[in-house]
């Protein structure tokens, strides 16, 4: 399966699964549907309601 | 749980207080009118004698309020559409204020120093104008985006709609941002360097944004450009209805305006730094990367925004619920205060240099300073 990416609607922030988010604990190769709900936008602190997919 | 009881009965005791920053717009009429109350023109320089002299003292005679609502009083907060309507309200009066000036420009014969005082009085207005827009631009609601830009319209700062919220939140208190001032930094070398760095950064982003979506730069959806568009409308419709003689007076009120917003943007992270990771990111955003005010009297003005440190570190909050703390760098005194400090660099430095040091236990490669100092310090040059 294709790594996706999701872009932060209000700061565009990128979170590219196959990079993950390693400064907050998430692994590379993380999907989307596998990071935490608590997780935020490292950038502006949105909740994951307000990522987009990226269309690619 | 008898906690539960007793906070779902909890009340916010500033609750009708944010109501002041409506008719805080409404100030240089009130000028005016005492003007032709008393024949003192001096009244047209109301509204800065109220927020340079007035607000100060006030602030320090008033003092600071350290309490947070409770956890669980917050969702309830952030729902209550009440504290949208008091941010809403603000923006007709900035209106009607910017009009009326016009109008009083246009048909009263005025002395170029009354002339000048109703241009700054109603610069405030439109400056302080920003913070509404701020409080609105914040939100993803179509509605409240429309109402941030149109608030901007009057100072001609519509890119701040974009550079607020993807520049500056992103690259706060780092070397990075055009928005963040520097240990050793005066307030008039910032000016020019953050108005520059701010459209600069907005643009770029606009572009990248259009790029995505397939559309050109210069599209309306382009938020800088649409956003931009209202000004000329705007001070084109008021130069028909009242001649050519309101041409300085929009020009001066605007200039005023954002520059007031600027110097607020001085103080709010001077010197603060995030640490770099190793990742080559910055850290997240902390309370402590934000200057803190808890003055009463300024922040009810603003609408919370010297409660800074919590809104940066979590930007989403509503004014309404923004929290002190404990660990996060906190100023001597309001905004309108610490502005008259950011107009004498020396008096600046004098101050707020040596809470920076303490802050960073006097170390300054921590902090975000001026290249200069920042060569002396062998600290590395940021990317
Ligand atoms: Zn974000």
């Amino acid at each position: 399966m294709q790594y996706k990416k999701w872009r932060c609607l209000i700061c565009d922030y990128v979170y590219d699964e196959e990079l993950g988010a390693p400064d907050d604990g998430i692994p590379p190769g993380t999907r989307w549907e596998d990071v935490p709900d608590s997780w935020t936008c490292p950038d502006c602190g949105a909740s994951k309601d307000d990522f987009q997919m990226e269309e690619i | 749980m008898s906690a539960v009881m007793t906070t779902t009965r909890w009340h916010d005791p500033k609750r009708y207080l944010w109501l002041l920053g409506v008719p805080v717009m409404l100030l240089p009429m009130l000028g005016g009118w005492l003007v032709d109350a008393t024949g003192l023109s001096l009244f047209w320089w109301f509204m800065p004698l109220i927020v340079y002299l007035v607000v100060p003292v006030a602030d320090l005679l008033v003092g600071e309020d350290r309490n947070n609502p409770p956890e669980s009083a917050v969702a309830d907060l952030e729902k209550d559409r009440y504290y949208r309507w008091a941010v809403y309200a603000a923006v007709p009066m900035e209106y009607a204020t910017l009009i009326w000036g016009a109008w009083v420009a246009g048909t009263e014969s005025l002395a170029w120093w009354e002339y000048l005082g109703l241009a700054i009085s109603v610069g405030m207005v439109t400056g302080i104008s920003i913070a509404v827009a701020h409080e609105l631009g914040h939100k993803t609601d179509p509605f409240e985006q429309w109402l941030a830009k149109i608030a901007l319209a009057p100072t001609g700062y519509g890119h701040f709609y974009t550079e607020h919220n993807r520049g500056h939140h992103v690259r706060v208190a780092t070397p990075e941002d055009p928005a963040s001032s520097r240990y050793g930094e005066s307030f008039y070398a910032f000016l020019p360097r953050t108005i520059a760095g701010a459209m600069r950064s907005a643009w770029k982003i606009e572009k990248a944004r259009m790029q995505r979506r397939g559309l050109p730069t210069w599209h309306w959806r382009n938020d800088a450009l649409n956003a931009w568009a209202m000004t000329p409308i705007l001070f084109g419709a008021l130069i028909a209805a009242f001649g050519w003689i309101v041409l300085p007076y929009l020009l001066i009120q605007a200039v005023y305006g954002f520059s007031l917003l600027e110097v607020v943007n001085y103080l709010e992270h001077y010197g603060l730094c995030r640490k770099k990771l190793p990742s080559g990111r910055y850290e997240r955003c902390q309370p402590t990367h934000s200057w803190n005010s808890n003055h009463v009297f300024s922040n009810v003005l603003l609408y919370g925004l010297e409660r800074h440190s919590d809104h940066h570190a979590n930007p989403l909050r509503g004014y309404e619920a923004l929290r002190h703390f404990e660990d996060s760098p906190q100023l001597p005194n309001g905004y309108a205060g610490m502005i008259l400090l950011a107009y004498c660099p020396p008096l600046w430095f004098a101050v707020m240099n040596r809470k920076v040091r303490a802050h960073y236990g006097g170390d300054l490669t921590k902090a975000n300073v001026v290249p200069r100092l920042r060569a002396k310090l062998g600290a590395p040059t940021p990317a």
